[in-house]
């Protein structure tokens, strides 16, 4: 009994050890950048994506008299890519890796009643703006969990109004956000750690400024959930993951 | 044999670990909460002590607001709209902008006036002692209180001598920003869009009938009625305004809306002598003989 108080002892010390070792040569070979790209497929027939009744809102009705409006959850373009997955890193970047914010100030546009983008994939702490296209009155109500940290707001955006900046304290995958006047706008804000790319209509990404190592990367997608990966990256050679999601 | 000594090594070593975590971890969540018992309101002189209304809280409030105030007490089947969830902070009725905490008086107030048209009660035969100490006890449900400090209460200008101009341009700030996209062109509560409207644990909600009553949630003064549509409601579809309504025309707005409620005022009085009717002055051209 005692003696195996001691190999666990001894067990759990290697481990604290190894991990300081890990965490020690990261940080030590975080200086050349490198990236993971890839592609994003559904596997199998896209979902029938039901159009939309915009007749509460005659602009809105006027906006797509010439191009029907249709759900958004599932987005399917050639080949088979899914558009609007969001890939980030989920395991291997060090503690200042990880806390590093982008800098560029991502946009989610209100536009013919629709959200551009559908999803829109941000930092930790990342400043992102909130604008109106649109000759009609819409409120802005994202609805994280406000027990994991963020917190839920509610604003009104009536036609020419300043963008709303805005930005979230905690990581969350994924804050829906909705106008209640056209119930029918619903979108995603995903806010992770790190690096993280957004796939575009064909279905492809690239994460940019990820230094060489050995990562995890996840892929988001509304309906169909999380993937992950295991990726290397290289000096000079990126990584590369693709995923497919099934069909439901 | 070694193998499975091993193998059972490590996971006595992981359950071991996993037991000390999990017990430091209620440890220190009971301590973090009992820290917050030593909560405090303080509204002008009064100051609350959230462990002074341990029982109040219990005798009054527990049947509806829970033990644990997630607003799940015995009656909260019963009741729509639903008690509140206190773990969250996440309040109707402030003075500051919309995402933020609001102030201790706000709370104080909201416990002495009760909700209209909802179930939760004024409890102004309290003294406002008790009333200080829950509104303290109401704040030690969230460690949103120990994180972060209430939001800026937005200012609320002097209010203006109420004229036909003001009447006139309040219709036009209620029909340009599309107020009535809710409740109604005339402020029935039915505008094309209140049918599809939830609150944010998806209940469906309606919106302010102003035909209705002459109270509202957060109050029934003409500086309330500014504050309310100014902050919104936290929790429902009811947005904030602020950024986009400037204050003179907040004030038009509010004589505007009182001249659709139901009891006499200088507002309605004006708006029946230069023949004012609800409605959307762009929907109707017959605005125009209404001048
Ligand atoms: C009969 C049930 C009931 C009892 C008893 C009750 N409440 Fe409530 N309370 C409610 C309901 C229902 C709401 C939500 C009303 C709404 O959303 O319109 C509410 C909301 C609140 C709010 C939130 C107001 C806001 O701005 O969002 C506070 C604070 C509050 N109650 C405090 C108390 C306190 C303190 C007591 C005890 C002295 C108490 N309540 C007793 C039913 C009750
Ligand atoms: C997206 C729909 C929506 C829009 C747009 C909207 N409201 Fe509301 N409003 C609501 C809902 C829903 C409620 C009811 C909230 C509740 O009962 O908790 C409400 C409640 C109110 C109340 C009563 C609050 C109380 O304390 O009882 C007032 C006053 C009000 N709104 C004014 C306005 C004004 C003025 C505008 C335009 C500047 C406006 N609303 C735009 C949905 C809306």
């Amino acid at each position: 009994m005692k003696a195996r108080y001691k190999v666990a002892g001894m067990i759990s010390m290697l481990l604290v050890l190894a991990m300081g070792l890990l965490w020690s040569t990261r940080s030590v070979s975080a200086a050349a950048e490198g990236k993971i790209t890839g592609t994003v497929k559904l596997d199998g027939a896209a979902p029938h994506m039901k159009g939309i009744d915009m007749s509460k809102d005659p602009f809105c009705v006027k906006q797509h008299e010439n191009s029907p409006a249709h759900l958004e959850n599932v987005v399917v373009g050639p080949g088979g890519g899914l558009q609007n997955v969001v890939l980030y890193i989920s395991q291997g970047l060090s503690g200042a890796e990880a806390t590093q914010v982008a800098s560029q100030e991502p946009v989610f546009d209100q536009k013919n009643c629709m959200y551009t983008p559908h999803v829109l994939a941000m930092n930790v702490n990342q400043k992102f703006k909130v604008m109106t296209s649109d000759q009609t009155t819409h409120n802005i109500h994202p609805l994280p969990n406000a027990l994991a940290g963020n917190i839920p707001w509610n604003k009104s955006q009536p036609p020419g109004a300043p963008p709303i900046e805005a930005s979230w304290k905690t990581e969350e995958v994924a804050i829906s956000v909705k106008c209640n006047i056209h119930p029918w706008m619903h979108g995603y804000f995903v806010v992770v750690k790190g690096p993280y790319a957004t796939t575009d209509e064909k279905g492809s990404y690239t994460i940019e400024n990820v230094p060489p190592g050995n990562y995890t990367v996840t892929a988001w997608q509304e309906e169909y959930g999380t993937q992950t990966a295991k990726v290397t990256v290289a000096a000079g050679k990126p990584g590369t993951a693709d995923f497919a999601f099934k069909a439901k | 044999m070694r193998r499975m000594m091993l193998n059972g090594s490590l996971v006595l070593t992981a359950v071991v670990t996993v037991a000390l975590c999990s017990f430091s971890w209620a440890q220190a969540t009971k301590a973090e909460e009992d820290r917050r018992l030593g909560m405090e309101s303080h509204i002008g002189k009064l100051t609350g002590h959230a462990a002074a209304a341990q029982g109040t809280y219990r005798r009054y409030c527990v049947g509806c607001h829970g033990v644990l105030g997630d607003g799940e007490g015995e009656n909260a089947q019963w009741l729509d709209p639903k008690p509140r969830n206190f773990t969250l902070g996440i309040f109707k009725c402030r003075s500051t902008t919309t995402g933020t905490l609001p102030l201790d008086s706000d709370l104080f107030d909201t416990i002495g006036r009760g909700l209209d048209s909802s179930n939760m009660p004024s409890w102004n035969p309290l003294s406002s002692q008790e009333r200080a100490d829950l509104a303290a006890y109401v704040k030690h449900f969230s460690a949103r209180w120990v994180t972060e400090k209430p939001g800026t209460p937005i200012e609320i200008p002097k209010k203006p001598e109420v004229t036909a101009e003001r009447l006139k341009a309040g219709q036009e700030v209620f029909q340009r920003v599309e107020c009535w996209k809710c409740h109604g062109p005339t402020g029935m509560g039915n505008g094309p869009s209140a049918a599809t409207l939830t609150d944010d644990q998806n209940r469906p909600i309606l919106p302010y009938n102003f035909h209705d009553g002459n109270r509202f949630k957060c109050g029934t003064t003409d500086e309330d009625l500014y504050r309310i549509f100014m902050t919104g409601l936290d929790g429902t579809p009811m947005p904030s305004w602020s950024d986009n309504i400037k204050p003179d025309e907040a004030w038009d707005l509010v004589f505007y809306l009182r001249t659709l409620q139901p009891m006499k005022s200088k507002a309605k009085e004006i708006a029946r002598q230069i023949g004012l009717k609800p409605g959307a002055p762009s929907a109707a051209p017959a605005s125009a003989p209404q001048q």
